[in-house]
């Protein structure tokens, strides 16, 4: 093809300074490609250790310091280290310009900046887990956290403190870029629906994030300075911490799987080449669950001394937040009716998505009800829930779109059938991991459990199982994702036959993204449009 | 292993008054989730394998569009608002219940603390990591933190409520079965969380008194109080013939105090604690701030102790 010959952003410049100066937003979503998966790994080999002490009720590889230190460092590394910048940071980078038919971002320069202070803020994290780390779970709960516990609290906590502000960059650059940067005849209606989600979860980003700075800031002025806040002992209040906190935390689940709606909307229509069911209701419903995310936080706090009344609310809102993520569900299924289903591998991971997230999003009612959660709040029931949701959500999308726009990131084709083999073994190995998870918290076993009663050992040890079996799903796409770098067929522009002004310039993409103007879309998700025979997606 | 460790269960023991319901709703929750989930299943994997790209298929067919597929997004939305709703008032009413306060209930003190359970009964007798009730009898549990956050969970009761430091959370329960039944630290508290373990004994009627006979009768521990009061000093400033001007304390549990600020507020057992603990914070109208806080010297069985003793003082005077 003649388009390969030409510079790509790949080619344009080859020496290390060429990448960490560059303000090219898709060479700035490699960097972060590259740094999310280095932090996966770390948190991947935490989560299998603790799977591995958990095989057994004693505690007998690991101490219960070091095993307390482990579910730290798993959770925030996983949280804010790899889930939240996940989508947005790499696929969202990558693809916000192209999608709206933009050169780049609107603040380049910024956009750089995040990578840096969501390194240094990496860095940190990582330092204070080699120093010694932290063992008060990803949540640092006051006053464990402010007063008795004997990590490095402050190192670790500053760590989140300065990658916040990545995100805040992150979704500043992209809002900014969606208002004012698409092509001439985009209307808001006209936009791919993954650029909802991102233009949602940058709001949330905004609106949330400097309420975990500050929350984080107060810990450490506590922790450092004595100054009461939050421990009762010196006069603080230890609710108000969980209430910071979670005012923050619980918009930041929608940032860790709006991201991941978005991209399943984009696969789903691709491989069923229809036109997505219901555009408007799936793109308002983003902007409804991020509104509505904000006033839920509560429900975390059923069982801390919260009021009643309080409670009840936060119930009534927490079921009510769950409408919009139905409305979602409903419209994937039906963009399935009468269609022309291909299975590649992207849409295996999207169809796995479905199913993972309904019933995350299922057992996700359980918990609002107030009266159940009494008893499930803090088991394994809960770590259950949010494992599908997060993991068996927006892993499985970030997969799966990382597999559909591979061919356009790289310019390769990476092995199909492989493709397919980790998409299965993910799903599997998954549901076997979590799905004992929620028996095992209906039955009473608390999270953060080094040494557990003895009735517990068999589901234990099938979640055990699985988790290596989900390991080796992971492990798969990183051999053959590569392999493909270096062996991979030359992909062409538009390998999928999809929609969408990504597909409109070469892969990979000239340094400016697209070569003259791209042509104006119209209505997204034309795929009835696409021609018959020659516009069918092959597997 | 040991000999009957049930290896496998779907469901915990129920123990108390309220597991069944809880169980009930539950049940029936996860039964809704289990439908929609096999509906939304068999749709997906329907759809894939009628309408896979390989097949043959002859005719234009018609999506669902415009006003069609409008209707059906309502509907769907409707619906589900109606179940949730349904679920939620259901839970909601049963919530209400479970946390509606006992009213003359056997009460007994907890403290939680790195890395145990202390329960002190009213007779003087007190526990650790384990906790003796009467079945069928209402009880209700006056728990504080001596450290960090805990939290009290016994699964066969469906129980759970989080300790805290310097305040006083309660909770109740009846139990409906003599046995012991595993008691948690569900909330992370430090290293050794995961032996923040105990358990409840459930004992019949004469069982418990029996248990109980060996310590004092009811008002011990209000006794134990009433002697912290006289060693430290309180009498000095509270009883007639003060040294310093302090308002009388017979009378005040239960009562609506005026404070300098001009508040008014209920005095009951946090009220206590916090005059004790901080007594500077809330300082009673009429009076100097001169009374000294006591957080250093005493342990939170003690302040339970002197609280117990304070509210016996006031129910007495009624
Ligand atoms: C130095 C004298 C002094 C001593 C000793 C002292 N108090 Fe007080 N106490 C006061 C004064 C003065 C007030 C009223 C001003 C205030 O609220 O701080 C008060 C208020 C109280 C109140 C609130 C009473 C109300 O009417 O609302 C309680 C309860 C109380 N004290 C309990 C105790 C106990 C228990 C001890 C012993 C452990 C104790 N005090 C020791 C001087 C004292
Ligand atoms: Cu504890």
């Amino acid at each position: 093809m003649s388009e390969a010959a030409e510079t790509n952003y790949l080619t344009a410049g080859s020496s290390l300074r060429s990448w960490l100066l560059t303000r090219d937003h898709k060479r700035i979503a490699i960097l972060y490609a590259i740094s999310i998966t280095a932090f996966f790994l770390v948190g991947g080999v935490a989560a299998v250790l603790m799977r591995l002490e958990l095989a057994t009720p004693g505690g007998d590889l690991v101490a219960s310091a070091t095993y307390n230190r482990l579910f730290t460092l798993h959770g925030v590394i996983m949280v804010w280290f790899f889930l939240i910048p996940s989508i947005p940071s790499v696929l969202g980078n990558f693809l916000v310009p192209l999608m709206i038919g933009a050169r780049d971002l609107a603040f380049p320069r910024l956009n750089l900046a995040s990578w840096y202070v969501f390194m240094a803020g990496g860095v940190l994290a990582l330092g204070a887990i080699f120093a010694g780390g932290v063992d008060t779970g990803w949540t640092f709960y006051t006053p464990y956290s402010s007063t008795y516990s004997n990590g490095y609290v402050v190192a670790m906590v500053a760590g989140v403190f300065i990658a916040g502000f990545s995100s805040i960059f992150t979704g500043i650059n992209f809002m900014v870029t969606i208002h004012a940067m698409r092509v001439k005849g985009m209307g808001w209606f006209q936009m791919p629906l993954f650029l909802w989600s991102m233009y949602s979860t940058s709001l949330i980003m905004v609106l949330a994030t400097p309420v975990l700075a500050i929350t984080l800031a107060l810990l450490a002025i506590e922790r450092v300075g004595g100054i009461g806040i939050f421990d009762p002992a010196i006069g603080g209040d230890p609710l108000l911490f969980q209430h910071l906190f979670w005012f923050y935390s619980h918009p930041a689940v929608y940032i860790m799987i709006l991201p991941g709606m978005g991209v399943v909307s984009e696969l789903i229509a691709c491989f069923s080449r229809n036109r997505i069911f219901g555009y408007k209701f799936v793109a308002l419903s983003s902007v409804a669950i991020a509104a509505l995310g904000f006033l839920v936080w509560g429900h975390h706090m059923f069982v801390s001394s919260q009021s009643v009344v309080a409670s009840l609310v936060f119930s009534l809102l927490s079921f009510l937040v769950a409408v919009p993520s139905a409305v979602k569900v409903l419209n994937w299924t039906a963009t399935l009716y009468r269609g022309r289903i291909v299975f590649s591998a992207p849409m295996l991971y999207a169809i796995g998505f479905i199913g993972l997230f309904t019933l995350g999003g299922l057992t996700g009612l359980i918990l609002a009800a107030v009266a159940v959660d009494v008893h499930v709040h803090d088991t394994y029931f809960v770590v259950a829930h949010f494992h599908y949701i997060m993991v068996g959500g927006m892993l499985m999308a970030y997969l799966g779109g990382l597999h559909f726009w591979w061919p356009k990131i790289t310019g390769k084709q990476y092995s199909r059938r492989w493709g397919r083999v980790s998409a299965v073994l993910v799903f599997l190995g998954f549901n076997l991991t979590f799905m004992p998870q929620f028996v095992l918290g209906y039955l009473g076993m608390p999270r953060r459990y080094h040494i557990y009663a003895e009735q517990f050992q068999l589901l234990n040890l099938c979640s055990s199982a699985g988790a290596v079996i989900l390991g080796l799903g992971y492990l798969l796409p990183l051999c053959y994702l590569l392999h493909s770098l270096f062996c991979g067929k030359p992909a062409g522009s538009n390998p999928w036959s999809a929609t969408g002004l990504e597909w409109q310039t070469a892969s990979p993409p000239p340094e400016h993204n697209f070569n003259g103007r791209p042509s104006s879309p119209g209505e997204p998700y034309r795929y009835d449009r696409m021609g018959k025979e020659g516009g069918s997606a092959e597997a | 292993m040991k000999p009957g460790v049930v290896m496998f269960a779907w469901l915990p023991e129920q123990a108390s008054t309220v597991a069944g319901e809880v169980d009930r709703l539950f049940l029936w929750m996860l039964a809704f989730c289990v439908l929609i989930l096999v509906l939304t299943v068999a749709l997906v994997v329907g759809f894939c394998v009628k309408y896979r790209s390989s097949k043959k298929r002859d005719s234009e067919e018609e999506l669902l569009e415009g006003a069609k597929q409008r209707r059906l997004e309502y509907l769907w939305i409707v619906a589900a608002t109606v179940v949730f709703l349904g679920f939620f008032g259901w839970s909601a009413n049963l919530y209400f219940r479970m946390f509606k306060p006992y009213e003359d209930p056997l009460r007994i003190y907890v403290v939680g603390k790195q890395w145990m359970w202390k329960a002190q009964h009213e007779t003087g007798r007190g526990e650790i990591n384990e906790l003796h009730v009467p079945v069928g009898t209402p009880v209700e549990l006056v728990m504080s933190s001596q450290d960090v956050i805990h939290s009290f969970f016994v699964p066969a009761f469906r129980l759970k409520h989080d300790v805290l430091p310097g305040r006083y959370t309660r909770i109740h329960f009846t139990a409906t079965k003599e046995g012991s039944y595993e008691l948690f630290c569900a909330e992370l508290c430090g290293t050794e969380h995961s032996e923040m373990i105990g358990r409840i004994v459930v004992l019949s009627e004469e069982g418990y008194e029996a248990w109980q006979g060996r310590s004092g009768g009811a008002g011990r521990f209000a006794e134990k109080g009433r002697q912290l009061y006289e060693n430290l000093g309180c009498a000095g400033c509270h009883e007639p013939g003060r040294l310093v001007p302090a308002p009388p304390l017979d009378e005040v549990y239960g009562r609506s105090v005026a404070l300098a600020s001009g508040a008014r507020v209920e005095a009951d057992r946090q009220y206590l604690r916090d005059a004790i603990l901080a007594p500077n914070q809330e300082v009673v109208a009429g009076f100097e701030a001169v009374m000294p806080s006591y957080r250093e010297q005493l342990e939170n069985e003690d302040i339970d102790a002197l609280v117990a003793y304070l509210v016996e003082k006031g129910a007495a005077h009624e």
